[in-house]
């Protein structure tokens, strides 16, 4: 027995259905029966019960793509404020390697930076990296921030909500999954795509969302209404699953896979590893006349292709 | 059962008129207003967030913090602002009759805060925060096994009656605010101040238990308005 439909909305407490049913996220299970434990909206799937809340706190995951600001510049990290019950950090390595410098020279307070969740520790601690695609400091624009489970929405089917209001806003636009957006552009469209954010968040549960939003941009800046196009038969569905967030993963992925090819090309033109390493003696020879340490990433670079 | 009308014209099994709203507040997140009888309550919630206070934070699950506070104008008599012996009770017992409810085993090390700040006041003020603060709760999107809500019975003139108003709690035998999660039927919060015979007892709390039951139908709604469309 089923007492919800897909979608319903749903407040903590409500029994949603009997014993058959499977308790998703959202969800618990209470003699024999699965109870929603947030206020939210229904997600029915196979006889597994969800609720995806209206409101919700980021809570890091690895992989995540987030945008933070520094809250504070301490020895050898950052912290990093990311919106969120907790706080994450950006260890000084994961920018400079190696090298020591200032630090507050490239990062200081008060600096908003995409950043990667590289790693959460045991207390939920986020350690936070640069390494990716447009990864680094913003110069300008406005933050907007969402709910984060309303991310997907923002996004769209492979990104169709998100590409056509940067389409038509010509703004910049990075959505972090902790609910932060950063918009850079002319400050009227800033303003525009700002509104259009806090539409799609308030009717994220409707559907044929982006023509909606698609009208009210082309009336927004054109003026009048975009022109009929030929029947897209793609009904939209409720997005509630996670889409892959603006393909960064995808992107990253493919990124990695040109390198290591790449590295794969060089190492054939590579010349013998004896070589390398009778030319590297030979080079530290000429400097001081000993085999220094000094320049470890070249030996362990040597070390690494054997 | 007696058809004995009461001095503000209640029958004994009658609550004052109640109004709930849910999400007034637009920088916290999560929020509720109520309002019942003379009492006018606003309660605001924040969390869950980076628990600044270390000794605290628990490593396996969130804290929550209340704080109830009467405004010096919320009473016929000027009060004296600051916390004193009673709402540093009230904030106490208030968290403890939410607590039972919060599942916040996916945000350890994090702090939930309460505001409960009693506007006006007429009886039964730690049973309407209670239940304000549990839509808040709620509107703040923090997971729970049910909404909790309070209600109060008590003995006047000889008859025990349901929701004291001022006037009923200081000129009468005794008061017993209850909270509790309706689906389930726990009790979060029984208190007792007077003098009942046992059958009296039992009698309040299943009266009170009634009341919560009504309540919680009008949280309900609270929460449904705000967030259904169309």
């Amino acid at each position: 027995m089923i007492h919800v439909e897909n979608k319903d909305l749903v407040i903590p407490g409500q029994i949603l259905a009997d014993d058959e049913y499977y308790s998703g996220r959202g969800t618990f299970k209470e003699n024999g029966k699965v109870c929603s434990s947030l206020l939210g909206r229904v997600s029915l799937r196979n006889k597994k019960i969800r609720v995806i809340p209206l409101k919700s706190k980021y809570v890091p995951k690895k992989g995540d793509v987030v945008i933070g600001k520094i809250k504070d510049v301490r020895f050898s990290m950052w912290d990093v404020d990311i919106n969120s019950p907790y706080s994450g950090i950006l260890p000084a390595f994961e920018v400079f390697g190696r090298e020591k410098k200032e630090l507050n020279r490239v990062f200081d307070v008060g600096d908003v930076l995409f950043l990667r969740v590289v790693e959460v520790d045991e207390i939920k601690k986020a350690k936070l990296g640069l390494k990716g695609r447009g990864m680094g400091k913003f110069k300008g624009g406005i933050i907007v921030d969402i709910a984060p489970t309303k991310v997907p929405r923002l996004i769209g089917k492979k990104g169709s909500m998100i590409n056509m209001i940067k389409d038509k806003t010509k703004c910049k636009i990075v959505v972090g999954q902790n609910g932060l957006v950063w918009v850079k552009g002319n400050e009227d469209m800033e303003q525009l795509t700002r509104e259009i954010i806090h539409l799609i968040e308030a009717e994220a549960h409707t559907s044929g969302l982006t023509n909606k939003i698609k009208n009210k941009l082309y009336l927004a800046i054109d003026g009048e209404l975009p022109p009929e196009e030929v029947e897209e038969v793609e009904e939209e569905e409720f997005v509630l699953e996670k889409p892959k967030l603006q393909n960064f993963k995808e992107e990253l992925e493919e990124e990695e896979r040109e390198e290591e090819e790449r590295q794969k090309e060089e190492k054939k033109d590579k010349p013998d590893i004896g070589e390398v390493i009778e030319e590297f003696k030979r080079k530290n020879k000429s400097k001081d006349g000993s085999l220094s340490y000094g320049d470890n990433s070249n030996n362990s670079f040597i070390l690494n292709n054997k | 059962m007696s058809d004995l009308i009461r001095d503000d014209g209640r029958k004994f099994d009658e609550l004052r008129p109640i109004k709930i709203e849910a999400g007034v507040l637009e920088r916290a997140d999560g929020s509720a207003y109520l309002e019942v009888g003379g009492n006018k309550i606003l309660v605001a919630v924040y969390g869950p967030r980076e628990s600044y206070i270390r000794r605290l934070l628990e490593p396996n699950t969130g804290v929550i913090r209340c704080r109830y506070n009467m405004a010096p104008f919320s009473v016929d008599d000027r009060k004296r602002p600051g916390p004193d012996r009673r709402s540093s009770e009230i904030s106490k017992i208030t968290a403890d009759a939410l607590r039972p409810a919060l599942m916040l085993e996916n945000y350890p090390r994090s702090m939930i805060d309460v505001y409960i700040e009693v506007i006006e006041a007429e009886g039964g003020t730690r049973c309407a925060g209670i239940t304000a603060a549990s839509v808040a709760l709620v509107d703040a999107g923090i997971p729970m096994k049910d909404i909790v809500v309070g209600c109060a019975a008590g003995k006047v003139y000889d008859e025990i009656v349901l929701d004291l108003s001022e006037k009923e709690d200081k000129e009468g035998q005794a008061d017993v605010p209850i909270a509790m999660m309706p689906r389930t039927g726990e009790i979060t919060l029984l208190q007792s101040d007077g003098n009942l015979t046992e059958e009296e007892f039992a009698k309040a709390i299943d009266l009170a238990m009634e009341g919560c039951r009504k309540v919680n139908e009008i949280q309900k709604e609270a929460l449904m308005k705000k967030y259904s469309i169309e």
